[in-house]
């Protein structure tokens, strides 16, 4: 029991981070029907903006959560802006090369600059430790990720669907020409969107900071992973994006308490068995597909 | 909206690619490329030509399902490294000569690709994509566990390259070269044979329209899976043969990176073309090996820049280019 709490509050910090990123990566893909292949090394970029900021200006991870974000924001829309734009109206599959040679381009200009070695970065004294429930000893952290994750899912969610802002980006994504036919300027939306969708990955990146190896790396099982979420939470939806983002660090944590040999086999394993099952994924709409 | 596999080719050039272009055509360019094949070792260091070599099949073999299926497999790695530890292991406990070797490794690799495609090709598009992905990265993570079998992070060592004992092939990578030279080429024979039969003009039709396919009485899912199976066994012998020619199998053969590589190539030279493949297996490892060479450890930084480029400015690729303008200036004279 106590053990099972254990892996419990492990794989839900663990599926926070799947979460966050899944939430931006699906947002992304409502509105620009783009799958960011980047969203790994955004992930990654995130961490190591915190690391970098923390040795360079001192800056904690408390300013770090909102600091790296912003500049995230901004760092996506440029990268919209400048490349990505581009090829909308074609195949959504040339955004996918051209998010893929992008992600070969950050991780090795990362990899360049700061090694290949991991950058060491110190959590606040207030998050280190334990905390006793029920008595097992929980880590501190891991509460204060699932909390912080939680927090914004809702808040993106109470965005979503009770301002005027998120009812737009809704309609947008759902029925992108009935929306422009009722004089919503659709097209407005699309940059700061990637924007907020590259700025949740950063997120997840600084909260994994602490808590995992910071290297150019970090991001290239990440993306996978977070690929794998969204097949199974269905792509484009949001709340399928969280529910599979915390599913999947759910199957990981117990599957490497229990099944350790097979632990990462098994999220490929759960992703089999919903696109047999549901091809759409488990909160995805049928859409026709050719 | 246009496909990704025609890449904003028109009919004529995409009926020019099927057709091959007018007989003599052909003919000049099949001795174009065997005499490239043939002369290759001459000039590049004869490992590097094999190199050349075998990725230019895979590509080849991702092109048979990008270009003429229009299904874009970002998990090819997974039949390519599938089918070089395959061979490897092969090679290794029985003792074959190593063509036996490869089609054993080729075969394996279409056995990988019967449950992956059948699941894959449920869906299309940026979907089949990312299923592919996910499904290869999950091969990756199983190579890497089963440590005992495929030497986890540090390899499988040691792949023999027996070739009924003529110790020319065996120990220099020259007459190597020649002796794998033929299965390559009969992949890339293959991949020509399948594109111009009925079947490759079903593959065609279902690229272009689906459902009009389907009404047609066309089983649309198995067409799409039998071309992966056969897109996946000659993405096995080119792994294979890489394999033998290095004489070991490293884990990140089986690497969503080197999904992205192959793709690279086939993008770069041009996407529903077969040819454009070569070229861009071509350029691309003699690009690596040059950056190699000169001591410049960060290959990512330019092959992620040549990617970002071709998407953006190049999406014909260098051979749909040149068709491109082959054809428009033929037109131009022929209306004169």
């Amino acid at each position: 029991m106590n053990a099972v709490l254990q892996y419990t509050v492990q794989g839900l910090a663990a599926g926070s981070f799947y979460a966050l990123a899944a939430l931006g990566l699906a947002v992304i893909f409502g509105v620009l029907g783009v799958v960011n292949f980047a969203h790994g090394a955004f992930y990654m970029l995130g961490a190591v903006a915190a690391a970098v900021l923390l040795d360079t200006l001192g800056l904690s991870l408390w300013g770090a959560l909102i600091v790296v974000p912003l500049l995230m924001l901004v760092f996506g829309m440029l990268v919209e802006r400048l490349l990505v734009q581009w090829l909308l109206p074609l195949d959504p599959l040339y955004n996918l090369l051209l998010t893929f040679g992008l992600t070969l381009l950050l991780v090795d200009l990362v990899k360049r600059r700061y090694g290949v070695s991991g950058l060491p970065y110190e959590r606040p004294d207030v998050l280190s430790g334990r905390v006793q429930v029920g008595g097992v000893g929980l880590p501190v952290y891991q509460l204060f990720v699932i909390g912080v994750a939680l927090l914004v899912c809702l808040g993106v969610w109470l965005l979503m669907t009770r301002t005027r802002v998120g009812m737009i980006v809704r309609a947008a994504t759902e029925r992108p020409e009935l929306a422009g036919a009722l004089g919503i300027n659709v097209g407005r939306w699309v940059t700061p969107v990637f924007g907020f969708g590259v700025a949740l990955a950063g997120l997840a990146g600084v909260l994994a900071a602490p808590f995992r190896a910071i290297t150019a790396e970090m991001g290239s099982d990440f993306i996978i992973i977070l690929f794998a979420v969204v097949v199974i939470g269905g792509l484009g939806s949001i709340v399928g994006a969280v529910v599979g983002g915390f599913l999947v660090g759910l199957v990981e944590a117990f599957g490497q308490a229990y099944a350790p040999t097979f632990a990462q086999v098994l999220i490929f394993v759960l992703m089999a068995v919903v696109v047999l099952a549901r091809p759409a994924g488990l909160f995805g709409r049928e859409e026709a597909t050719a | 909206m246009t496909s990704i596999a025609t890449a904003g080719a028109s009919v004529t050039e995409q009926h020019a690619a099927i057709a091959g272009g007018r007989p003599w055509q052909r003919w000049v360019l099949l001795a174009v490329g065997l005499t490239v094949a043939l002369a290759l070792p001459w000039f590049v260091y004869p490992p590097v030509a094999m190199d050349i070599a075998a990725w230019a099949l895979f590509a080849v073999a991702l092109d048979l399902l990008l270009g003429y299926c229009g299904l874009l497999s970002f998990g090819h790695a997974a039949f390519w490294g599938g089918s070089a530890y395959a061979t490897g292991l092969i090679a290794i406990h029985f003792g074959v000569p190593f063509p036996v070797a490869i089609l054993g490794g080729a075969l394996f690799a279409m056995l990988l690709a019967l449950p992956i495609g059948y699941l894959s090709v449920k869906r299309s598009g940026i979907y089949f994509a990312m299923v592919t992905l996910a499904f290869a990265q999950m091969l990756f993570f199983i190579a890497n566990q089963a440590s005992s079998l495929t030497g986890g992070e540090n390899g499988l060592q040691g792949v023999p390259r027996s070739f009924f004992g003529i110790e020319a092939v065996e120990t220099d990578s020259f007459f190597f070269y020649y002796a794998a030279l033929p299965i390559i080429l009969l992949g890339m024979w293959a991949a020509w044979r399948i594109v111009h039969s009925p079947f490759g003009r079903v593959l065609v039709a279902i690229r272009d329209n689906a459902p009009r396919a389907r009404a047609l009485g066309y089983d649309v899912e198995r067409y799409k899976l039998i071309v992966f199976v056969l897109s996946a066994g000659l993405s096995g012998l080119a792994g294979g043969v890489f394999a033998v020619s290095h004489g070991f199998v490293a884990l990140p053969e089986l690497h969503w990176a080197t999904s992205g590589e192959v793709v690279l190539m086939t993008v770069l030279g041009g996407i529903g073309t077969l040819w454009g493949g070569v070229i861009g297996a071509g350029l691309i490892v003699l690009l690596a090996d040059y950056l190699a060479s000169s001591g410049f450890d960060g290959i990512g930084i330019v092959t992620g820049g040549v990617f970002v480029t071709v998407v953006l400015l190049f999406r014909r690729g260098i051979w749909g280019t040149a068709r491109h303008l082959w054809l428009t200036r033929r037109r131009r004279v022929g209306s004169s």
